[in-house]
């Protein structure tokens, strides 16, 4: 009975250690948000002061207008919708589309190729960056859309992901259709795409953040201001010789909104996407 | 009849290919050219406006003697260390304790998730506003404490604590994913037994949690490693490979050679030694864990 109660105690002392970190720890992942927010809309007598004002006396939301009109944040803001919103639909379709075929034929070639891809899984961009900029000059793409949108729209990870999903889907159901004599594609339209609501979730999420958020291929193949991206734009914004802070942090505010709306509203997705990552290993 | 079932059977087969066609194409040009293609460039002398000229192995000699490069290989071996282990036992314990009924655990699990969506660029400014040197939260948080200012990422010695900072600050969350969604992948009746046998948590968590999930382990180890090592927008954000190339890494020295001095033999000779440091440290890491079972 004695033995029982103080193993008992020591495991509460554990947990309350335990929930003490998980506290520490969100004000970590929040509080940044919080100063983000602050500074962007602090009236610009209150930011570069010691001590910081931790309550700003007003909120001046003008600031958010007054920091998008110091740059073409309108044009950036369209070139990333275009470059994320065509990179979806493309990644997700070419990679529906080739996990439909390794999951669902034979054919010669079959493994080798699927081999060759998965090796490539390991390979960053960083790696290849150097020659991807010669390829890209000479195709012509350097400082396009084009060049922002095409290169990376095979992805290994999205492949895998999608021959092990449609590799689950029932065979009968795609005899059944090929019986009543529809053409291959019209399978791929009528019974793949409608059985895989889960994995387009996950694609599409994964796909718009990592292009949303994509940086340093911007900043190789782009040097026009016309064609910036909205993390292109925020960059330099911050480079400036004396940084304002308060239009950095509303112009961030702005930038980070998207991300933040897809995430509350498909937030499973996120959670589906890195467990299967995981699962993966 | 004959003829026609061979004819659409020849069709058919034909398909597949199509369908990956587009992919094929695309991993053909921008992954598996540029990988050959950058083994060949490293080989050559190229300035970005002239024409390669084949020097052998010149390049490789040139950076293992180099100061600069060896600096770029300790920042990224010192980042690594930096980030993986910590983000490692971090995401463990709190996926720990989000795996257990507590209150406001959806809260949480949102809290700690929800920086994994930020952009770098804006991760990367927030954070070097937050250890700004004259105005920043940290340092006035520092002097309540009676502590001295302290110049972050405008002193070399200091430069690379914000930046291991802020990439906790999302690294945390990605990894504390993966851990939760193997913890609910576990067997309840491993822990029913053990508490049978009178184990208590902390027991339990060492001799059935923890060796549970090493395929997780190894999994997440490989996977910040590569993250880390091949890490560029943060550090660039925050200080541009600086000060006196205190938090220049590899990559970050790639950029500078491929993109700022033009030497693109250079560049591609330290994306080579990069590649294969990574190759190394993975199938080490993978011998390690074979030698374990």
């Amino acid at each position: 009975m004695r033995k029982h109660r103080r193993t008992l105690d020591g495991s509460r002392v554990v947990d309350v250690f335990l929930i003490v970190l998980l506290v520490l720890f969100t004000l970590y992942t929040l509080f940044p948000f919080y100063w983000m927010i602050t500074t962007a809309l602090k009236p610009a007598s209150e930011i570069l002061v010691v001590p910081p004002k931790f309550f700003p006396s007003s909120l001046q939301f003008e600031n958010i207008p007054k920091a998008l009109s110091m740059a073409p944040f309108g044009t950036y803001f369209l070139n990333s919708s275009i470059v994320t919103v065509t990179a979806v639909i493309i990644t997700v379709f070419i990679n529906l589309l080739a996990g439909f075929s390794f999951a669902k034929y034979s054919f010669p070639g079959k493994n080798a190729l699927f081999l060759v891809v998965l090796s490539t899984l390991m390979i960053p961009m960083q790696i290849t960056m150097v020659p991807n900029f010669i390829i890209l000059s000479k195709l012509g793409w350097l400082n396009s859309l084009v060049g922002l949108i095409i290169p990376s729209c095979a992805e290994a990870f999205g492949l895998f992901l999608a021959r092990q999903f449609i590799s689950e889907i029932p065979d009968e159901l795609i005899e059944a259709t090929r019986v009543d004599g529809a053409g291959e594609l019209r399978i791929f339209f009528s019974v793949i795409v409608p059985n895989c609501h889960a994995l387009i979730g996950v694609l599409v999420i994964f796909t718009f953040m990592w292009r949303w958020n994509d940086f340093l291929w911007p900043l190789i193949v782009v040097k026009d201001q016309a064609h910036y991206t909205v993390q292109l734009g925020l960059k330099v914004m911050q480079s400036y010789q004396y940084v304002d802070w308060s239009s950095v942090m509303s112009a961030s505010l702005v930038c980070i909104l998207p991300m933040v709306v897809v995430f509350a509203c498909f937030q499973r997705f996120f959670v589906q996407g890195i467990a299967a990552s995981g699962i993966k290993g | 009849m004959a003829a026609t079932t061979l004819k659409r059977r020849k069709k058919i087969s034909l398909i597949p290919y199509l369908f990956i066609a587009p992919n094929m194409i695309l991993f053909l040009t921008f992954m598996i050219v540029p990988l050959f293609y950058t083994i060949y460039i490293s080989l050559t002398k190229w300035n970005i406006l002239g024409t390669p000229v084949f020097i052998g192995l010149e390049n490789y000699q040139k950076l293992l003697t180099s100061k600069v490069f060896w600096r770029s290989v300790w920042n990224t071996v010192y980042y690594t260390l930096g980030t993986v282990p910590t983000s490692m036992v971090l995401a463990l314990g709190l996926a720990v304790i989000l795996n257990k009924r507590i209150p406001f655990r959806v809260f949480f699990r949102s809290a700690l998730f929800i920086p994994v969506v930020i952009s770098m660029v804006v991760t990367g400014i927030l954070w070097s506003w937050i250890f700004n040197a004259d105005y920043g939260i940290l340092n006035y948080l520092l002097s309540l404490l009676g502590l001295d200012p302290v110049g972050w990422l405008i002193e070399p010695a200091t430069a690379m604590i914000p930046i291991i900072v802020a990439t906790l600050w999302f690294r945390v969350g990605y990894n504390m994913i993966i851990y939760l969604s193997a913890l609910q992948g576990l067997s309840p009746s491993f822990y029913e037994a053990a508490r049978v046998d009178g184990a208590n948590g902390w027991q339990q968590f060492c001799y059935i949690t923890l060796p549970l999930l090493r395929n997780t382990h190894v999994f997440v180890l490989i996977m910040s490693m590569i993250y880390s090592f091949k890490s560029f927008d943060i550090i660039y954000v925050m200080t541009g490979g600086g000060p006196a190339k205190a938090t220049t890494t590899m990559v970050q020295y790639i950029y500078e050679l491929g993109f700022q001095t033009g030497e693109m033999g250079r560049a591609s000779a330290v994306g080579v030694l990069l590649l294969l440091f990574m190759v190394a440290f993975t199938l080490l890491q993978l011998r390690g864990e074979e030698g374990a079972k």
